[in-house]
């Protein structure tokens, strides 16, 4: 059980657990619930589309989401409301579907990002997350203050002269590049639970933002090992799995 | 220098709305703006903490001013897990001072607490902020006979402390309790 097999998938989605529902938090503050799935869906595409052209997948789904995030702030008068992830989402939705139809290549890697199995996950990934879950955590908390104060006092933020455009595109960055590293290990809707699920109990429970924080992240770090045990022991796709799991829980404490 | 000092200040949005006013607002002062409502209250002091646009006359601004500004707008709080300690200490205001009846629910989320009590507390993050000027609109809005009388008793203190304010207030009571100076907007320059 505990052979590199298993344990280095463990550990690489276990960094992604404990990342994901602060990031949820977050994308959920600022109302952007929707980006988690529009990054991961344009990660997908990016991938699909790197290994069509015979680069590292995991690149461009980095590429792909990283252009997004930043991307995104060209059309913003257009795309206003919340539109621009859902034109991301159809977007990457498109792309991926086309080209996995098209390509047997790129069906097959389709197949393991849309269905979520982090089985598959390597050494190479895991050295790639782990630094980066660090990293993202501590921008996350660094931004946290005026991340709060933007959504809080959107007023006072003007009036102080705080800059407004660094702090949201660096964390337009942080979670368009960390659901793509999700999408790559653990598939769309795999990620997307561990964004969604946990900052939605979260939020409903929670006293406080830093209580909030740490329920999500105690939420999604024991979910996540719950439902790879599962997974592994009913020999089914991990997202689904997680999914259902965390559904469950969230309808009982919500 | 004074912190603010405006001549024939006129402010708008995509036009002008105000009637032409003069006045000057040293440190430790409270200026009161009342008058009846359109008269344009509101876009005066989003001139002054530059959100509205200045039409035409002029509005010198201490150099390095840090403003910290109340709206009437609510703090979309609701649904969001976040305690009245942890809305202070956003803007790094000290609890020191709340009344009795906020002082221990500092620790309740903002959007289980009553409407007035939520008010006041975004109002006093706002007003215990680190500032030389606190521009306020409305700050009576939702106050209890017990809430506004503490307000005014917080206003006096915070300007002994050193800042200026600005209010906007349709309170002509409460102006003239805690202003040192009122002026009455209207449709013409009538500076009072």
């Amino acid at each position: 059980m505990w052979s590199d097999l298993f344990l280095l998938p463990f550990l690489t989605g276990l960094c992604l657990a404990l990342i994901l529902p602060l990031l949820g938090c977050f994308l959920r503050l600022r109302d952007e619930w929707l980006a988690a799935l529009a990054y991961a869906h344009v990660a997908a595409a990016g991938a699909l589309l790197a290994l069509v052209g015979g680069v590292l997948p995991a690149l461009g789904g980095m590429t792909a989401a990283a252009l997004a995030g930043a991307g995104k702030r060209l059309f913003a008068r257009r795309l206003a409301g919340g539109a621009a992830f859902a034109v991301l989402l159809l977007g990457g939705w498109a792309v991926a579907v086309l080209l996995a139809a098209n390509q047997p290549l790129a069906e097959r890697l389709g197949h393991a990002l849309f269905d979520g199995q982090l089985y598959f996950s390597g050494g190479a990934q895991l050295a790639l997350v782990v630094p980066w879950a660090i990293f993202a955590g501590v921008v996350l908390l660094l931004l946290s203050r005026h991340l709060l104060l933007a959504r809080v006092y959107p007023d006072y933020f003007r009036a102080r002269h705080l800059r407004a455009w660094p702090v949201v595109l660096g964390f337009d960055l942080i979670a368009a590049l960390t659901l793509a590293l999700a999408t790559m290990t653990m598939g769309v809707m795999g990620g997307f639970t561990l964004i969604f699920i946990p900052a939605w109990i979260a939020f409903r429970r929670a006293g406080g933002w830093r209580r909030g924080l740490a329920i999500a992240t105690l939420i999604g770090v024991a979910g996540y090992a719950a439902a790879f045990f599962l997974a592994l022991w009913l020999d089914q796709p991990f997202g689904p799995v997680l999914a259902l799991l965390l559904i469950a829980l969230g309808l009982v404490i919500a | 220098m004074p912190l603010l000092h405006a001549t024939k200040l006129v402010a708008g949005w995509q036009h002008p709305t105000t009637a032409p006013l003069d006045f000057t607002l040293e440190n430790g002062r409270i200026l009161g703006l009342t008058g009846p409502n359109g008269v344009g209250k509101t876009t005066m002091l989003a001139a002054l903490a530059g959100k509205a646009r200045v039409f035409s006359g002029s509005l010198e601004i201490r150099p390095g001013l840090r403003v910290a500004l109340q709206t009437q707008d609510v703090p979309p709080v609701d649904g969001l897990p976040l305690s009245g300690r942890e809305l202070l200490a956003l803007t790094a205001a000290s609890p020191d001072g709340l009344p009795p009846w906020l002082a221990g629910r500092l620790d309740v989320r903002l959007d289980r607490l009553s409407g007035g009590q939520r008010h006041y507390l975004a109002l006093w993050a706002i007003l215990q902020a680190p500032a030389d000027l606190v521009l306020l609109d409305e700050p009576t809005n939702n106050l209890d006979a017990a809430g506004v009388e503490h307000l005014a008793g917080a206003l006096r203190e915070r300007v002994a402390r050193g800042a200026g304010v600005v209010l906007v207030s349709h309170d002509h009571d409460f102006v003239a309790q805690v202003c040192d100076r009122s002026i009455t907007l209207g449709e013409v320059a009538d500076v009072v």
